[in-house]
């Protein structure tokens, strides 16, 4: 281990910008990615799911 | 023998994939995240202070697994791509398909990335080094390929058509890498060169397999999340898909 | 191999037709490579240096603007299915119509570049390989250019996405094409350069026209 405190960790020896923006980068973009993904995949689902609720409407509007 | 090769067909239909990709996927998020966690404990507490870079070589722990990853994804969606064109299965379209977005955010995280190691090593934040100039004709190849799919409706005549496209990206990516390659010995004599690393400790090594792993893990994850929403999307009309969302 | 011909013929027939078409090319090609003198200035030394790049990108983008119109009017009055079902090969037919698109708008790139070249101050030696370099590489560009033709035909936005989709592509012949004359002017000879841009267009003689019949037939589907 070679940091003595948390601020020398996050200074990076002067290459925190650098280093930081890095690593930030990767893993705002890595997260955003999956929420992205994530959120059109429920999306489809929902509107699959409002689909088959209108249609099992409509069926029992017909058979009434 | 015959019962095993007719169980893998059996996943390649859409229908069968779908609820076998939504049991894989938390697997694949968790064995990103053990190999996340051990890659940057080791990228961050193990690995020593570089005597020529200071801290700033710690980058290559996200520079090189993302533009190994966006080289091999490449290769990955090409090879679903020609199978989808030779088989004419369906699944192997939309495999290349949910691939390519996560192919270009690995080339995109590899420019940046990049750009944020050369200022502090080299005083520019680009420079047409071979590498880099090569990943920045990759990360174009993925946007032709995206727009190729968006622009065509048909979603079928899509999948054909980016996979012509994605088999003379494969053709093309050698003589390109070698193309720039050569112009930039031409060029410039001396310098900057990248290609040199230095000799690299083994902690070293090891954070950057064990950040490519999760890397890799983290593409598996995030494409089967996509191709599920894709297989919904196209196969919204069948009956299937009408019972699978509950 | 009558059948080429007679591709190469009809194509030729048709585009004298409608001059105006070829002649925007090559106007183009003019233009352009009028314009960087003007954005950067008058100095012999560096115009020497940059022409070879600043003709070769201005070849790149001319050999362009004919690519939309390829397989376009073909497609939409119906000649390219009839092609598509006669009995000679549409990979043959397809390679007629590369070979059109070639003399039509590659040919007289290279014709001109000398002229052009001498704008920008280059001696009679790198003129011949500034010549050389476009006489291999346009055929290459033509090539290429026709696989991303076919790709996006009747597709929407054609045209800026035909430039997306094969303009990365092009990468490597403008730089064996540029660098042939560069190279030649810094003294290290441009033989390397000429025959690895030759090796290059042998190989896309042998496969564009077959990746090109594969994405229109994907397109007539």
């Amino acid at each position: 281990m070679q940091w003595n405190s948390a601020g020398e960790f996050f200074a990076m020896g002067g290459y925190a910008f650098y280093v930081w923006g890095s690593f930030g980068a990767c893993a705002l973009l890595m997260l955003a990615e999956p929420f992205l993904a994530k959120r059109r995949l429920s999306e489809v689902r929902q509107s699959l799911i409002r689909e088959r609720l209108a249609d099992e409407l409509e069926l029992q509007q017909k058979t009434s | 023998m015959n019962q095993s090769i007719i169980q893998w067909f059996k996943f390649g239909s859409p229908q069968a994939f779908y609820p076998l990709a939504g049991r894989m996927i938390p697997w694949f998020w968790a064995a990103a995240a053990a190999f996340g966690i051990a890659g940057l404990w080791i990228s961050f507490f193990v690995a020593p202070t570089d005597a020529q870079q200071g801290e700033g070589y710690r980058i290559i722990f996200v520079h090189v697994p993302a533009s190994w990853m966006s080289m091999f994804i490449y290769l990955v969606m090409a090879f679903w791509a020609g199978l989808g064109l030779a088989l004419n299965t369906r699944l192997s379209g939309m495999m290349a398909q949910s691939l390519a977005p996560t192919g270009a955010l690995m080339a995109a995280l590899s420019l940046w990335t990049g750009a944020l190691w050369g200022k502090p090593m080299w005083g520019a934040w680009w420079v047409w080094d071979a590498r880099l100039t090569s990943e920045l004709i990759l990360f174009f190849l993925y946007l032709g390929f995206m727009a190729l799919q968006a622009a065509i409706d048909d979603p079928r005549r899509a999948d054909k058509a980016g996979a012509i496209l994605a088999l003379v990206g494969v053709v093309n990516i050698p003589i390109i890498y070698f193309s720039v390659k050569w112009w930039n010995t031409l060029h410039q004599g001396s310098t900057i060169n990248l290609t040199k690393a230095p000799s690299m400790a083994h902690t070293m090594l090891w954070g950057m397999l064990l950040m490519a792993l999760c890397f890799w893990m983290y593409s598996i994850a995030v494409a089967l999340t996509r191709v599920r929403a894709i297989i919904l999307e196209r196969e919204r009309h069948t009956d299937w898909v009408k019972h699978a969302v509950e | 191999m009558n059948a080429l011909l007679a591709t190469v013929r009809r194509d030729l027939l048709l585009a004298l037709r409608r001059k105006s078409e070829v002649l925007t090319a090559v106007f183009f090609f003019v233009i352009v490579t009028s314009l960087f003198p003007l954005g950067i200035g008058p100095e012999p030394v560096l115009l020497k240096k940059i022409a070879p790049g600043i003709l070769w990108v201005a070849a790149l983008l001319a050999t362009l603007l004919g690519l939309p119109r390829l397989f376009a009017a073909d497609h939409v009055d119906g000649t390219l299915e009839q092609m598509a079902l006669s009995p000679s090969s549409l990979g043959l037919l397809v390679a007629g119509k590369i070979l059109a698109h070639w003399l039509l708008c590659g040919l007289p790139l290279v014709l001109l570049a000398p002229v052009l070249g001498l704008q920008f101050d280059l001696d009679a030696s790198a003129l011949v390989i500034l010549t050389l370099a476009l006489l291999l590489g346009t055929p290459l560009l033509s090539l290429i250019g026709a696989i991303g033709a076919a790709l996006t035909l009747g597709v929407r936005g054609g045209g800026v996405l035909l430039a997306l989709l094969v303009l990365p592509l092009y990468i490597p012949a403008l730089i064996f094409g540029a660098g042939a004359v560069e190279a030649h002017i810094a003294g290290l000879g441009a033989g390397g350069h000429l025959s690895l841009l030759a090796a290059m267009l042998a190989l896309a003689v042998f496969f564009a026209p077959w990746a090109t019949t594969a994405a229109l037939r994907i397109a007539l589907e």
